[in-house]
């Protein structure tokens, strides 16, 4: 078996040790679904009443970027499982073993987006209930929601860089949010970016959160008809740039979390 | 032929702490070497370096033929290892920790599978194999783990304090398990605190303290060299110390210690049962009476006290042997 072959084997024997663990510890699966219908509520009523938009509803121009950041949020759970895996026994099987050392992350990223999907699964659900509606094609909604579980998966992979950089489970999530606070809300997730000053306007036009949101708004339709055209090259090629995104950080952030992982207990 | 395992002048360095100060071990295909040493010797240490988890300081180490910092993967390939800790998913079963290792260690599916039942049937875990290792017991995961480092029948085993936590049927067991993977030719490094282990285990024992080995050799060429047989005699009379002595000077082959407790004496001899009967005729025609008389030879447990405490009390001798006597040492003549 070639050694990349080898190491996808590797990957799926973890990824399926993970399931198994999903399955046999469900309250994790409760927190993780219940997390999400809280947000699309939470933000979805608390701001979506606030702001009248002609056309459609701005609850309905909120979800797609609600679904962005919640994702991002749910990607802590990459970064929890993979510092907990750290601190137990197992880890030093793992090392013993003749296993491809990427494995135990690839497998790790790879089992949490059945996190993702279940997540967004319930997100749309609960979209749907309050009022949010798909007005593109059915491929267009494929390609939105493909596009979200991706940067979830992508954004899995900075957590675990995150998770192994950081020194114990206690501080991961502090860590974490140090990260997903700012990429979270200097977005166009419930201002439009013209609105920022700035630096932060910038930031905001180049910040995946957004141009994620705004590819999933597009493609969905849930763009208010008359509303101004994005100035910046992301926003205006928003699936473009997200894919970019995506490969370029998990291209990045695998390198060093597996990197990071075989050297970070061997001294 | 190349030695199963060779570690050359390892040095591991944490922070202020040397866990390891040049360190050289060998160990022969198929056969044990045990590894004795106190707390904090560097016994996990030197276990991890040889199992690729750690990297050394200085010094360089093979094992079953590959350089273990050259090539770390092919070590792993070729190795078994039960650390100290047991090294098993706690959610997972007991059946699905080894088919997963035997995934891992690329068995193939059906092999996998086999392997992980056989190994339970083997440490006696069948009842629990499908319960989540949470409930097992101490003893159970310690099983399980042992289980796990002979997933692949690696050539070359690496078992840190392996009985440790075990019941005394359970580390019979495992010893059957350990002396017939010997029999077929493994290989095995085994640290241990039990010096009873070391001696019916371990071909060759190394005794490290402060990462460094202060004595090595079979376990009877250790004994030897803290000292060989002894009689042990206690007196009734303390007061006839002076006229024993003089009754067994002819059979001493060193000095003879005496009056710790009042009326003992330790007589070094050579030529066991035979030179204590002769001993005991010779204090009955001196009229001195005995509470108790035995045959003594040294235990490892000596061995390791004597070695190791050496340096805490500088001029500890041989004497301190009297201070390790058991009962189950001393055979009646
Ligand atoms: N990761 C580490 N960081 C700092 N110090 C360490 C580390 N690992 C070991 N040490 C130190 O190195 C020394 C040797 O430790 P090691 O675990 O090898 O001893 P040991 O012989 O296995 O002891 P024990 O019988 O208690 O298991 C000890 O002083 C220990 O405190
Ligand atoms: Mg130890």
């Amino acid at each position: 078996m070639s050694s990349v072959a080898q190491a996808l084997a590797d990957t799926a024997v973890v990824a399926k040790r993970n399931v198994i663990k999903i399955r046999r510890v469900p309250e994790v699966l409760t927190f993780v679904l219940i997390s999400p219908i809280m947000f699309v509520l939470l933000f979805g009523y608390v701001f979506g009443n606030a702001i009248e938009v002609a056309g459609s509803s701005y609850r309905e121009f909120l979800i797609a970027g609600i679904f962005a950041q919640t994702v991002m949020f749910g990607a802590t759970f990459t970064g929890v499982g993979i510092a907990e895996d750290m601190e137990k026994g197992i880890i030093n099987r793992f090392r013993s073993l003749p296993m491809a050392g990427s494995a135990v992350l690839a497998g790790r990223t790879a089992s949490d987006v059945i996190y993702n999907v279940l997540s967004v699964a319930v997100m749309a659900i609960t979209g749907l209930i309050v009022g949010w509606r798909i007005r593109g094609s059915f491929l267009d909604a494929v390609v939105a929601f493909g596009l979200i579980l991706l940067f979830a998966y992508a954004v899995s992979w900075v957590m675990a860089y995150i998770a192994l950089i950081v020194p114990s489970v206690e501080v991961i999530n502090n860590a974490s949010f140090m990260v997903i606070f700012p990429l979270s809300f200097i977005a166009n997730t419930f201002v439009p970016v013209e609105d920022l000053p700035g630096p932060l306007q910038t930031f905001a036009e180049w910040n995946p959160v957004s141009t994620v949101t705004q590819a999933a708004r597009e493609l969905f339709g849930n763009i208010p008809p008359g509303a101004p055209q994005p100035d910046a090259w992301p926003l205006q090629n928003p699936v473009i740039y997200s894919l970019l995104w995506i490969v370029a950080a998990v291209a990045v952030f695998s390198t060093l979390a597996v990197r990071r992982y075989q050297r970070v207990t061997k001294n | 032929m190349e030695p199963a395992i060779e570690a050359v002048g390892l040095v591991k360095r944490f922070g202020d702490v040397t866990a390891l100060s040049g360190l050289d071990l060998t160990v022969p295909e198929g056969t044990v070497l045990g590894v004795l040493g106190p707390n904090g010797a560097g016994k996990t240490t030197a276990v991890s370096i040889l199992t690729t988890l750690l990297l050394p300081d200085e010094g360089s180490a093979r094992v079953a033929g590959v350089d273990v910092l050259a090539d770390p993967a092919e070590v792993r390939r070729r190795i078994g290892l039960s650390g100290q800790y047991a090294a098993v998913d706690e959610v997972l079963s007991g059946y699905e920790n080894l088919e997963m290792i035997g995934r891992l260690y690329h068995l193939g599916k059906e092999r996998a599978r086999q392997r992980a039942n056989e190994l339970l049937e083997r440490f006696d875990l069948t009842q629990a194999a499908n319960r989540s290792v949470k409930g097992y017991s101490g003893g159970m995961r310690r099983r399980l783990d042992l289980a796990g480092a002979l997933v692949a029948a690696p050539p070359v085993l690496f078992l840190d304090e392996p009985t440790t936590g075990l019941d005394p049927r359970s580390r019979l067991d495992l010893w059957e398990i350990i002396r017939e993977l010997v029999t077929q030719g493994t290989t095995l490094l085994l640290t241990t605190q039990y010096l009873e282990e070391a001696d019916h285990l371990a071909d060759d024992i190394v005794v490290i303290d402060h990462g460094t080995a202060i004595a090595r050799g079979t376990s009877d060429q250790l004994k030897a060299q803290v000292g060989g047989e002894r009689i042990s005699a206690t007196l009734e009379d303390p007061t006839d110390t002076a006229a024993a002595i003089e009754a067994l000077v002819p059979l001493a082959v060193g000095d003879i210690e005496s009056g710790d407790p009042a009326g003992q004496l330790l007589v070094p001899i050579s030529g066991g049962a035979a030179v204590l009967t002769d001993a005991l005729r010779r204090l009955d025609a001196a009229g001195i009476g005995l509470r108790d008389v035995g045959l003594r030879r040294p235990t490892l447990d000596d061995v390791f006290l004597i070695l190791t405490g050496h340096r805490a009390e500088e001029d500890a001798g041989p004497g301190g042997l009297a201070e390790g006597a058991s009962a189950d040492d001393t055979e009646a003549a």
